[in-house]
């Protein structure tokens, strides 16, 4: 681990006191920077906490919200619950996966700027179906909304990059 | 006013008792349970212990306090298809080859079925097959035998503070796992096995290694020389129906020449070596000023994998004494080497020992020469017990033998070693001054005898009063750890076994409970008493080894380096 990430880790756990019974809110801070808890963060806050790594692996695989996987710079959430899913909301899914070559087992893209992923409910079934990118809201979702939707973000995701080069 | 329980209608007196389950036992009514072991914390998971209240409620009678007055029911209706439900259901996501498990004939899940005569089961088992986990050298783990008790993943933090496995992922997908799914072999897993002795299914079993000694006894070119441990001796009989203490060597030393074994010799012959070598470092080490550390005895494998996983600083308090396995080991292998040489042979050093610790010791580098162990393989209690069925050997019915020569004296000293604070006692009969059997007499009663996990005793060497602690199991280890680093406590010696009550409570010995491991603490003791050599200065097989096979080789055979990396 970097000497940087270590810095970043000491002062979240500084943060909680070094406080065994926050470690899910310690995990969250560390997925907030990180978008996902990377294993050797995992065994040094074990340590730090004076938890067995186990322990600390049951607590991150126990939540769904939790990863252990790094993430695309693109977290696309499809709802499928029920109001969403009567809507058609896996056509959707499917439509998305497709454009971008993921599956349930392998949710994000090899260039790492795509994760697609399904959540139970996100709580605005009035414009179901719905997806978000990064936390913003896409309401009332068809397969054409969606493939124009991927398209504008390759290309946003492309201009970051060629931007990127320039620098 | 003594406070009762009605229990099917019969009052039922309690007093301090945890929980109804205990009352229930009490009243001659042994309910069924997977999940619970008093040493433990309350888990009630498995939910076999079910009992209903006078309002029809059904609650764990595991994890319910009694109360005064307290009515409930063992045997309804509901009770007897809740629990017949649950069999059936763990049935169901359970492999049922049960003919060819490592655990057959010794599964609570097994006795479960067949007491409550579950017929069939309805349901296929959709679970998909897991792995088994090989990689280590003491136990394996088969996860789809696991009814997610989590019985090992208590012991394995509560009792040993090691914590090596916990409940890993959700609902249908939970399983016991170690951290990231990682082989066991490279977890900090201090291979005490202590999981593997109250898994009630083969989901973790100990390592099976007597396939290999039977090729060996089988081989004429192999020379198969065993030696036995201690604590072996007082409870290898309970298979055949001896009270648990009950000192069966002799018939153990019998059963093992119809076995096909070329030689026999006892390993308390090596634990008086490590007296003498240890005791060397210790008064050493009273020598010096301003030790923060006390000397940490090193006999257990379990306790030495867990300082290095643990307290690596510490390691270098650690006493460098081999093990007396595998002191007596390289003894044994260097003994035979030049008749080996003449005659053509191969000689195998087998071990029979209480611990599953010690297979792993046994492949560790440090006790190699020239890449060849000194310890080629070690049986548990347990795997020589199944190893004597094989052939079908009465056990009970056999004269007791003596061991073969030239290793045969050994000290009362070295045998005490199978129980907690035996090492602590032969070190002090090697270290007091006053040698009369008044003064031997007095030894006993320091302290260092007793079940309890942490004892304290004092004893003055020369014109100094050492201070010792005697722990057994590594969560008192670890607290105690804790409290010399703080500067709380200060020791002189501490003697460490990783299993609660010592090597005669290894987990490769027949299963106990606190009761059964008294008795055979107790058994060595008698034992030793009945010895002529009580101390292993004494031993001349000791001196006479010192003056020949060991002699200017001392460092080399008898001592081991665990921070050289």
């Amino acid at each position: 681990m970097e000497a940087k990430d270590q810095k970043v880790l000491d002062e979240i756990l500084e943060s909680h006191g070094y406080d065994q019974t926050a470690v899910i809110a310690i995990m969250q801070d560390i997925q907030k920077v990180y978008r996902y808890l990377p294993e050797e963060m995992l065994c040094y806050i074990a340590g730090k906490l004076h938890l067995s790594e186990a322990k600390v692996y049951g607590v991150a695989t126990f939540y769904e919200n939790f990863s252990l996987e790094p993430k695309g710079k693109y977290l696309i959430k499809i709802c499928d619950g029920t109001a969403c899913h009567v809507r058609k909301s896996s056509e959707i899914l499917d439509e998305i996966r497709g454009q971008l070559g993921v599956t349930a087992e392998k949710p994000t893209t090899d260039d790492m700027m795509f994760t697609v992923e399904t959540v139970s409910c996100l709580g605005a079934c009035g414009l179901a179906p719905v997806c978000t990118v990064n936390d913003v809201v896409h309401p009332a979702m068809t397969p054409e909304k969606a493939r124009d939707l991927i398209l504008e973000l390759k290309g946003e995701a492309k201009a970051g990059e060629e931007a990127a080069d320039e620098n | 006013m003594e406070k009762y329980m009605i229990i099917d209608g019969e009052r039922v007196g309690f007093t301090d008792e945890k929980n109804i389950l205990a009352v229930i036992r009490k009243a001659g009514i042994i309910l069924p349970t997977f999940c619970y072991y008093s040493d433990l914390s309350i888990y009630g998971a498995c939910r076999m212990c079910v009992v209903e209240d006078k309002w029809g409620g059904i609650i764990a009678s595991c994890s319910t306090p009694p109360k005064h007055g307290m009515e409930i029911r063992t045997n309804t209706p509901s009770l007897y298809y809740h629990r017949k439900r649950i069999l059936e259901l763990l049935l169901a996501a359970h492999c049922r080859d049960c003919t060819t498990c490592e655990k057959n004939g010794k599964c609570k899940l097994q006795e479960l079925a067949n007491r409550f005569q579950i017929p069939s089961v309805r349901f296929e088992n959709t679970k998909p097959i897991k792995p088994i986990d090989t990689s280590s050298k003491a136990i394996v783990r088969n996860p789809n035998k696991c009814i997610l008790c989590g019985d090992c993943v208590r012991v394995c933090s509560e009792i040993q503070h090691v914590g090596a496995i916990d409940f890993a992922h959700r609902g249908s997908d939970m399983e016991i796992s170690t951290a990231f799914g990682r082989d066991i072999a490279d977890t900090n897993c201090v291979n005490c096995g202590q999981c593997a002795a109250v898994c009630p299914t083969g989901a973790i079993t100990i390592k099976n290694d007597t396939h290999d000694v039977w090729e060996a006894i089988h081989n004429p070119q192999k020379r198969v020389v065993v030696q036995i441990a201690p604590a072996v001796r007082v409870a290898i009989g309970e298979a055949y129906g001896y009270a648990p203490g009950e000192n069966t060597i002799g018939k153990l030393v019998a059963s093992l020449r119809m076995l096909g074994v070329d030689a026999i010799f006892d390993t308390s012959i090596g634990a008086d070596l490590t007296i003498m070598e240890e005791a060397e470092e210790l008064l050493d080490s009273l020598a010096e000023k301003d030790r923060k550390y006390p000397l940490f005895t090193s006999c257990c494998p379990g306790w030495i994998r867990f300082v290095e996983t643990q307290y690596p600083h510490l390691l270098k308090y650690v006493s460098t004494s081999k093990s007396p396995m595998q002191m007596f080991g390289a003894v044994i292998k260097e003994y035979y080497r030049k008749m080996d040489r003449r005659e053509g042979r191969e000689t195998v050093s087998v071990a029979i020992m209480p611990c599953t610790a010690k297979k792993y010791e046994a492949s560790r580098e440090e006790f190699k020469r020239d890449g060849m162990p000194y310890i080629d393989y070690v049986l548990t209690s347990e795997e020589v017990i199944t190893m004597l069925k094989e052939i079908g050997i009465r056990f009970d019915r056999l004269e007791p033998e003596a061991y073969d020569m030239p290793f045969s004296i050994y000290s009362g000293a070295g045998v005490i070693f199978g129980a907690t604070g035996g090492v602590t006692e032969a070190a002090v009969r090697r270290v007091v001054a006053d040698k009369s059997p008044k003064a031997l007499k007095e030894i006993e009663f320091i302290g260092a005898r007793g079940m309890e996990g942490v004892k304290t005793c004092e004893v003055s060497v020369g014109d100094r009063q050492v201070r010792i602690a005697v722990v057994s199991g590594l969560g008192n280890a670890d607290r105690l750890l804790q409290k010399i680093e703080s500067g709380e406590e200060h020791f002189d010696f501490v003697e460490v076994m990783a299993c609660p009550g010592g090597c005669v409570a290894g987990a490769g010995q027949p299963f106990a409970r606190s009761t059964e491991k008294r008795m055979r603490a107790e058994g060595l003791y008698k034992n030793d008493k009945a010895l002529q050599i009580k101390r292993s200065e004494e031993n001349p097989l000791v001196e006479s080894l010192y003056q020949d096979l060991l002699k200017n080789r001392e460092h080399e055979l008898l001592h081991v380096d665990y921070c050289k990396k």
